[in-house]
Formats: C-alpha cells, sequence, structure tokens
C-alpha cells in the first residue's frame, strides 16, 4: 500500500485493524515522508526508533479496541514528553528534557497512539505565522513562499504534508483554527477546560487549550474524544463523565438555528471570503438548518483585551524561566540580577519579549485599573454577547480568518497587522466556547480558506454534527502538490 | 499616553530582562502601536461591569492538604543548567 499517508486516521485504523497493514509498515510510510520534507521544517524533534519499537510491540500483539490503535503521532512541540526534548519553540527551553508526560499525550498513548516526533511551533505559542520559533519557520505544503499559520503551524503543515495521520495543537487564540483554515485541515478548539493543560508548556492560562488537528471531522471526533477528559491535576479540569463524540457522530441538522454575526464583516475583507460565508451558509440551509441574524456588539474589542489579558498572562507564566532550575542559562552577568536578565534577554525571542513587556506594563503598579481590570470587564461584555446569542440558535456560523495564507516575512514588520489574523478566532477562547474550523473553498490563487462554527460551552457534539454534514455536502478537495520531496 | 525609553527600560527592569540599547527604539515604536490598538477599550463605559474571573461555571476545587508526591529529588535536578551534588547553584548572592 503505497498511498497509505494520503488516507485519513479513520481509513488508516480500519486498515490496520482488518490487518491489510501493519503498525511498522506506516510507521515506515511515515517516517520516509518525513525524511523527503526536511524543506518544510515542521519538526522539531523525531523520534523515528522509538515509534518503531513501539509499532513491532503493536504488532506482536496488536489490541484494536483502542481508538487509536497502532498509529503514530507527531504533536506540537509545547506538550511536554517523558524523556523527550520539549521547546516550545524556544531558546530558552532548548535542552530541556521532561521527566513527565503531558496528561493530553498520556490519553492518546493509553488509546494505543505512539509517538513520532515534536512539531515546530511558534515560541511560548506566540505567533500567527510560525516564525517566532527558535528552529526557524515552517513552510506551508500550500506554496514554498507561504507561512502555515500559528501558533501550531509545525502541526498544520505536518498533517496537511501526510508526516502524521492526525496531530494536536494548542488554542490560545486562534492557534489551532487560524493554521488549519490556512493549510486546508480540521482544527478544533474544544470547550475551556475539556482538555487538561497539565504538561502543557503554559502562555495564557486562561485562554490555553489543546485541541485536534485532523483531515475530516471524523478524525476530530476521533482524536478529541481520546484527548479530552477529567484530570485532576489540572484545577480548571472540568469534571464530567466522558463522551463518546465519534460513536455519536450524526449529519443530520435538520431544524438546527445557525447564527450568523453581522459583526464578523470586517473592513477590507476580501470579497471571496464574503462569498465563502455564503456558500457556507446556503450549504447550511439546503440541509435543513434555519440562519438566523445576531449581532456580537463587542467583537471588535475583542482583539484589544486580548492584547492586554494574554500577555500579562504569560507575563506571569513565563517568570519561571530563571536560568536556575531548568532551560538555558547565560553565562554573563556578575551577579544573580544580571544572570537573570541575561538569560532572559538571550533565551526569549523578540516577540516573546514583547508580550511579557506588555504583561508586565499592564499589571504594573498604577496601570493595573486602567488596562488589565477594564479588559476583564470587556471579556465579560464579550462573553454575554455569546451568552444572548446562544439563548437564540444552536451554533454561529464565521469566517475562520481575514485572508488566506500570507507570504513569508510580509507581516513580521508590524505586529499589530500579524495580530489582526486573529481576529474572528481571539473572541472565542475570551468566552470560553468550542470552535471548529472547516476547510471550505479556496481563494483565487488557490489557497485554503476555512468557515468557524462556535458552539455553546460543552456543546461540542453538536459542532461536530454540524461539521460533519457540512464537510459531507462542501466537496471541498485537498490539492496540495508534494513538491517538497 | 505613550511610552518612552526610559518607562520601557524600567519595565524590562521589572521583567527582568536586559534590553539591548540599540533594539530600545524599535521596542518602543512597536510598543507604542500596540497600546494605540489595546487602548480603543477606551470608548466602552464599563463602570457597571463586573470583571469576568473566570470563564467556568464552576469553582476552584480544593484538595486535601496532604502530601501527594515526593522523593523525586532526582527528576527536579535533571534539567538544572547548574547543580552542585542536591542544590541548584546561582552566581553568588551575599558578600
Amino acid at each position: 500500500m503505497s498511498n497509505i499517508t494520503n488516507l485519513s486516521l479513520s481509513e488508516i485504523l480500519k486498515s490496520i485493524k482488518s490487518k491489510k497493514i501493519s503498525s511498522l509498515e506506516l510507521t515506515q510510510a511515515y517516517i520516509k515522508n518525513i525524511e523527503n520534507a526536511k524543506k518544510l521544517n515542521a519538526f522539531v524533534t523525531t523520534t523515528f526508533d522509538q515509534a518503531l519499537e513501539n509499532a513491532k510491540k503493536f504488532d506482536n500483539k496488536p489490541n484494536n479496541e483502542q481508538l487509536l490503535s497502532g498509529v503514530p503521532l507527531a504533536v506540537k512541540d509545547l506538550f511536554c514528553t517523558e524523556n523527550v526534548k520539549t521547546t516550545a519553540g524556544s531558546n530558552i527551553l532548548n535542552n530541556f528534557i521532561p521527566s513527565y508526560e503531558s496528561t493530553v499525550t498520556k490519553n492518546l498513548w493509553n488509546n494505543g497512539a505512539f509517538l513520532l516526533g515534536k512539531l515546530n511551533c511558534d515560541e511560548f505559542a506566540m505567533g500567527s505565522s510560525n516564525e517566532t520559533s527558535f528552529f526557524g519557520n515552517v513552510i506551508n505544503p500550500v506554496g514554498d513562499h507561504l507561512v502555515p499559520g500559528g501558533s501550531s503551524g509545525g502541526s498544520s503543515s505536518a498533517l496537511a504534508a501526510d508526516l502524521t495521520p492526525a496531530t494536536i495543537g494548542t488554542d490560545t487564540g486562534g492557534s489551532i483554527r487560524q493554521p488549519a483554515s490556512f493549510t486546508g485541515t480540521v482544527g478544533f478548539k474544544p470547550t475551556y477546560g475539556l482538555c487538561s493543560r497539565w504538561g502543557i508548556v503554559a502562555f495564557a492560562s486562561s485562554l490555553d487549550q489543546a485541541g485536534p488537528m485532523t483531515k475530516t471531522v471524523n478524525d476530530c471526533s476521533i482524536m478529541l474524544e481520546a484527548m479530552s477528559g477529567f484530570d485532576d491535576k489540572d484545577s480548571t479540569s472540568i469534571n464530567k463523565k466522558k463522551e463518546t463524540y465519534s460513536k455519536n457522530l450524526k449529519d443530520n441538522i435538520k431544524g438546527l438555528k445557525i447564527g450568523i454575526p453581522k459583526e464578523y464583516r470586517v473592513d477590507n475583507m476580501p470579497k471571496e471570503i464574503d462569498e465563502l460565508w455564503e456558500k457556507g451558509k446556503k450549504i447550511l440551509k439546503d440541509l435543513g438548518a434555519q440562519l438566523i441574524d445576531i449581532s456580537l456588539p463587542h467583537t471588535k474589542y475583542a482583539l484589544p483585551t486580548y492584547y492586554i489579558v494574554a500577555p500579562a498572562e504569560a507575563s506571569s507564566n513565563l517568570a519561571r524561566y530563571d536560568g536556575v532550575r531548568y532551560g538555558y542559562r547565560s553565562q554573563k552577568g556578575k551577579d544573580l540580577i544580571e544572570m537573570y536578565e541575561n538569560t532572559r534577554s538571550e533565551g526569549f525571542g523578540d516577540e516573546v519579549k514583547r508580550r511579557i513587556l506588555i504583561g508586565t506594563y499592564v499589571l504594573s503598579s498604577g496601570y493595573y485599573d486602567a488596562y488589565y481590570l477594564k479588559a476583564q470587564k470587556v471579556r465579560q461584555l464579550i462573553k454575554k454577547d455569546f451568552d444572548d446569542s446562544f439563548t437564540k440558535v444552536d451554533a454561529i456560523l464565521t469566517p475562520s480568518t481575514p485572508s488566506s495564507a500570507f507570504k513569508i516575512g510580509e507581516k513580521t514588520n508590524d505586529p499589530v497587522s500579524m495580530y489582526l489574523n486573529d481576529i474572528f478566532t481571539v473572541p472565542v477562547n475570551l468566552a470560553g466556547l468550542p470552535a471548529l474550523s472547516l476547510p471550505a473553498g479556496l481563494d483565487k490563487k488557490g489557497y485554503p480558506l476555512g468557515l468557524q462554527l462556535i458552539g455553546k460551552a460543552l456543546d461540542e457534539q453538536k459542532i461536530l454534527n454540524i461539521g460533519y454534514a457540512f464537510e459531507k455536502n462542501c466537496g471541498y478537495k485537498n490539492e496540495i502538490k508534494k513538491w517538497w520531496s | 499616553m505613550s511610552l518612552d525609553k526610559e518607562k520601557i527600560k524600567h519595565v524590562a527592569k521589572l521583567a527582568r530582562i536586559s534590553v539591548d540599547e540599540a533594539k530600545v527604539a524599535s521596542l518602543t515604536k512597536d510598543l507604542n502601536s500596540i497600546f494605540k490598538f489595546i487602548e480603543q477599550l477606551n470608548e466602552l463605559n464599563t463602570d457597571k461591569v463586573e470583571p469576568l474571573t473566570s470563564i467556568l461555571n464552576q469553582s476552584l476545587r480544593s484538595r486535601k492538604d496532604e502530601i501527594s508526591d515526593g522523593k523525586i529529588r532526582e527528576k527536579i535536578l535533571q534539567n538544572s543548567p547548574k547543580k552542585n551534588e542536591e542544590f541548584f547553584v546561582v552566581p553568588k548572592v551575599v558578600e
């Protein structure tokens, strides 16, 4: 089977179960693809030997009762993996080898999967183009001059290039959904608290959430089912019964009410995004859903709010990098304070430093009320907008991003223009809601575009069902040519 | 409000990040454009709004105050850039 890596995760699982292919053959096929795709720079670390061992172990004693039986998976390098270097895309963690495993990755391994490698990402997940990584930028398989989105850019690139059958990312302001949209893949940010944050390198703790990135909605439901669940080690983990998203996946969405928020039509948005949105509305309407115009009046304030809350939390989370207990330490400096200052200056990249400074400033004495407290109040208003809307609708349909993938280097000199990429994804994080980005079409340059479905808290199943029905009727095809191998 | 170079150096000191003198100008420009963007929030009157402190409809769990792990000194020290047997080593603090 030469083309096994073109298949979706669910098709691969079937092939393993029916013994059409062994886990070892599958793993070897991905390793070959990865070795041929070095140009994409999607991997920071590969764990091929370990993966081959695990594949052999599976083949010797196959257990096909698990959700991810015998499947190798590469994951974002923000998830701590026991005895495997975990960098968060940063020089400051360049040599960090965790002695523990994140809960989310442990859940994947407990469901029969094993690690194939660690995927590049923006430094500490701060970025929308994977250009802030210490390990260099990642290239979008859609075109050699394009960014793969960020911060989970290694994940989106690897998935779209068939270097992993599925993957996981983290999403603090759009870091799963935006790269999914830029690469024509499916990305899901679950409800805050559904997937444990334990063992994930922290960026902004009230916003961070891990989620699946896959080729299909069915794959997404399998991955979400495997990775989610209550964890006593995360104080904000939601304690509820585990759901079987994949078994309950249904494509009947007749009678569901879909909200269309007028505030998501922004100035200078390309006509193609508008047309894509219209197309999405028509697909859902034809499937028997009812479209309802809604208003989320504080949408335009979501990004400014985010750029107070996220840096504030980041400045406090990243205070731990002191060059003493783990990570990089500068050899310069005559005393402890200078050692700290040089370690952090040499260890962090420009974007991370910018955000730590913003965060430190908005939390500093005399400015806290004007910035941080103000942002927490506006965050309340943004959440209330969604709460009000969800009394009238089951889900909300919007574009995922205001543009398709942009060129490498195009926005690196203007932080605000980079931040504007997350204009449609950030409100969801501020409100803690689940949202799914689906590939929905191509622009005139042939680059993928995505649509986003936003749901009520813990309404994952409904969002997945709508996405499943949408996918069947959208006719989107991944047309990536493998120019890199 | 606008941030001047001195303010930025002060904030960098608070954040324990040394800033290259040559980079202060471009950092000042970037941070001011970000703050200009952030300050759109001042258009909104939020006098009667409660700040959001948690997006979960649950309060933080508490647990019994008892030891749940331990005896992992080796693991804790294993990534230290400089250690001496069972201690982290830092530059001299007391003269």
